[in-house]
């Protein structure tokens, strides 16, 4: 009954990988003539030159201020991170609960420029602000986080405790200790974020780094930036040195004293907020009806959110395809295949600079370069982007054993060797960056281009909060709904 | 770990409750320079501070939406704003009253400027040949960077800014709309005149490469105003004192600093034009 099978060569199918890949760029190819890719300016040179004068003589401004800026940022960014670090385990711990998902997606989906202006709206320039605005976001992260850190450790070490030990005993003496190491390697690295996160909340007032770089930069005063941003560099660069187990309690207790006093709040403000301002216009006038509502709604939709949300589809899809690219780039400059040990440190450092610059900063000083277009900010989310994807990607590579027949030289290793072996861990990156992207994205309209955050600023401008916070929570579902579809691809490639 | 930031909002909110103790605190709208305004506004307060004999403090706020808010939520008591973001935040805040203008401010006008390579020269109407140029106002919330350029843009083409001009941007504040008018990164802007005038005669403005181009009518602008329940808090008397001293102050650096020639009693009235064009052109409800 056996007869021979006819012969048929296999068919070649492309890894689901690389499938995933050539989508994306075919995606970002799409998106390129509707992008207004513009150099508008008519003289960048002139004002590279200045900036570049700048760079090679460094000036510190008024020393106090500068420590004390120095001091805010860190305090900042510890009590946000701590605030968050608390909130989050606990709610990672009830994670199975839908509703504390649903919550914790939300407002880890609010970037926290957009929660530092919501809260500016009541609190005003006190440092509740500040902190709450990096607390907010970082405890729905921290909570996605944390849980998911727990569901990957073993469970046979909780089946071997003796029965009826309760939920808290399996906590302590199981999970908790196998999850310790990384929940503490996860928490430095946002610690790292959120002090790039609380320099960046200078920019709407708050007295952080930012806030004089905002002031010497609008007034051209390149030399002041260019100290102002090494120092910010050395911080972060030496973070190893002063971030020790014994320094951590006291930057932990010395920061509530280090935020500034601002001006002190006024609690009716905040009812007034929640009552009043956020209320939709039609419902707080005397003609409140369904039609009113719908009307107001529907306008704003159709000026405001549809654009901002096309150009914020448009950049981000751009932006993310060079940021993949600029990470493939990169990542060689740290493997120990392509470089030795000395060769590696231009590349290190480039990486800690370009990575350590928030794409909101890089993407502010490219517009004044490059003038108004989405230009500046594509760069500046793929500068950023890409080096930390590079670095990953670079680290991660680092654990590759070549093959005995590997290539000898450098280009066919790259392409034949280490781009093959490290591109799922790179892509894997890459859909974690996507919403992170996607909401960067959506704040640099803030700067100027025309993506949500433009609309958001807008109507804060204009004191229309009921406007901004539509704006903000449409804002908030394209990023959970980026968020989901990369956790599907992730799944099925 | 929890106690120690329990203890550490604790101690934020008891500082916050001890600064309100009465400090009188003003702000102004960053529409130029910082380190001017700081200038000026320093002088400022402690000119107020001996004429009113308590502790007066200027805060900076970074745009002109935290100056409104600053005002409506009572963590300042007197404000320098602008003709809009006066009548925006006067809205807000019931028996607030405007009490005093420079004396060029019930006349006030915005520039627009042009980079010469547009080849636009000076004239009495705007020109045709703006459309499909690039052009920046200055902040969202500028009177003479964005409302009343944006009312002439309106009056005279009949339709928006973004319909005519290729590109539409906010440089922020109207020092920066000089430097990216004169650097080509926009090809038109308007602007504040005052600010125009003082930066060219400080020698800032590279004339060959950005001039004037259409000044508009005139309209009211900048003013102080004081929210409506100071007495209940400063004392009896204390508006009327404070309404003196800013009507007073003749110190000729101080006036300079502005600039202004002196200042001059203003009414919520005055600024009745204003409010309608932010109307008209739908920045007010």
């Amino acid at each position: 009954m056996n007869s021979t099978k006819p012969l048929s060569l296999p068919r070649y199918r492309w890894p689901g990988g690389v499938r995933t890949g050539v989508w994306f760029l075919l995606v970002a190819l799409l998106c390129l003539p509707f992008a207004d890719l513009d150099v508008s300016s008519l003289d960048p040179w002139r004002e590279i030159g200045r900036m570049l004068q700048g760079v090679i003589s460094p000036q510190l401004m008024d020393p106090v201020l500068v420590t004390e800026a120095l001091l805010a940022t860190l305090a900042f960014a510890f009590a946000g991170v701590a605030l968050a670090v608390i909130c989050g385990f606990l709610l990672a711990l009830m994670f199975h609960n839908l509703l504390v998902r649903a919550i914790c997606a939300l407002i880890r989906s609010i970037h926290e420029l957009f929660w530092a202006l919501i809260f500016l709206q009541f609190f005003g320039l006190h440092p509740l602000t500040g902190l709450l605005a990096i607390a907010v976001p970082y405890c729905g992260i921290f909570a996605r986080m944390y849980a998911e850190i727990f569901d990957q450790v073993a469970t046979q070490p909780e089946k071997a405790l003796p029965v009826g030990s309760g939920f808290f005993s399996a906590l302590l003496y199981t999970r908790l200790p196998q999850a310790w190491p990384h929940l503490v390697s996860y928490t430095s690295y946002r610690l790292e974020c959120g002090i790039r996160s609380s320099a960046i909340l200078g920019f709407v007032g708050l007295p952080t780094l930012g806030y004089y770089l905002e002031s010497s930069f609008s007034q051209g005063y390149y030399s002041e930036v260019a100290g102002l941003m090494i120092l910010f560099y050395l911080l972060i660069a030496t973070k190893k040195l002063w971030l020790r187990r014994w320094t951590l309690p006291l930057f932990l207790l010395g920061s509530p004293f280090f935020m500034g006093s601002g001006m002190p709040i006024i609690w009716g403000n905040v009812g007034r907020f929640f009552s009043q301002d956020i209320i939709p216009a039609p419902l707080r006038s005397g003609d409140a009806s369904l039609h009113s509502l719908v009307d107001w709604a529907g306008t704003i939709v159709m000026d405001q959110a549809l654009p901002g949300v096309w150009n914020t589809l448009l950049l981000s899809q751009i932006a993310l395809v060079v940021t993949g690219l600029f990470a493939l780039l990169f990542f060689p400059l740290i493997n120990r295949y392509c470089f030795d040990t000395v060769g590696r440190i231009p590349g290190h450092i480039f990486l800690v600079v370009a990575r350590s610059t928030p794409e909101y900063l890089l993407a502010y000083i490219l517009l004044q370069l490059l003038g108004p277009s989405m230009l500046p900010a594509v760069i500046a989310l793929a500068i950023h982007n890409g080096a930390l994807i590079g670095y990953l990607t670079g680290r991660n590579s680092n654990e590759i054993r070549l093959r005995p027949d590997a290539p000898e030289r450098r280009t066919d290793r790259y392409f034949y060797e280490l781009l093959p072996r490290s591109y799922p861990a790179f892509l894997s990156f890459m859909l974690y960056r996507w919403e992170v992207i996607m909401r960067e994205t959506a704040i640099l309209g803030i700067l100027g281009i025309q993506t949500i955050g433009f609309f958001v600023d807008s109507a804060i401008q204009e004191i229309r909060f009921d406007v901004a916070l539509l704006l903000i929570l449409i804002a908030a579902m394209m990023n959970i709904l980026v968020d989901l579809l990369a956790r599907r691809i992730q799944l099925h490639p | 770990m929890l106690r120690i930031l329990i203890r550490g909002l604790f101690l934020m909110l008891l500082a916050g409750a001890v600064n309100a103790a009465p400090v009188f605190v003003f702000t102004a709208i960053p529409d130029q320079d910082e380190t001017q305004l700081k200038q000026r506004f320093q002088k400022v307060a402690d000119y107020l501070q001996q004429e009113l004999k308590t502790e007066v403090r200027f805060i900076p706020v970074k745009s002109y939406a935290a100056s409104i808010t600053a005002f409506r939520n009572n963590q300042v008591q007197l404000a320098w704003f602008g003709g809009l973001s006066g009548v925006q935040a006067r809205e807000l805040v019931p028996g607030s009253r405007a009490v005093a203008q420079g004396v060029e401010d019930p006349e006030f006008k915005s520039f627009f400027i042009a980079n010469t390579s547009t080849g636009i020269s000076p004239s009495d109407h705007l020109p045709e040949s703006l459309r499909g140029l690039t052009f920046t106002f200055g902040s969202k919330g500028s009177t003479s960077g964005r409302l009343m350029p944006e009312y002439n843009l309106r009056e005279q083409f009949g339709i928006g800014p973004d319909e005519l001009f290729s590109r539409v941007g906010f440089s922020g504040n109207h020092s920066r709309t000089i430097a990216l008018v004169e650097s080509g990164a926009y090809q038109v802007g308007a602007l504040n005149y005052k600010v125009w005038e003082t930066a060219v005669a400080e020698g800032k403005v590279d004339t060959s490469k950005v001039q004037v181009i259409w000044e508009t009518p005139t309209y009211p602008d900048y003013q102080w105003s004081v929210r409506g329940d100071l007495d209940a808090v400063y004392g009896d008397g204390f508006t009327a004192r404070l309404e003196k001293a800013l009507l007073e102050m003749n110190d000729p650096e101080l006036l300079n600093s502005f600039p202004r020639s002196g200042f001059i009693p203003a009414s919520n009235d005055d600024f009745e034009p204003v409010r309608k064009v932010a109307r008209q052109v739908g920045l007010l409800d």
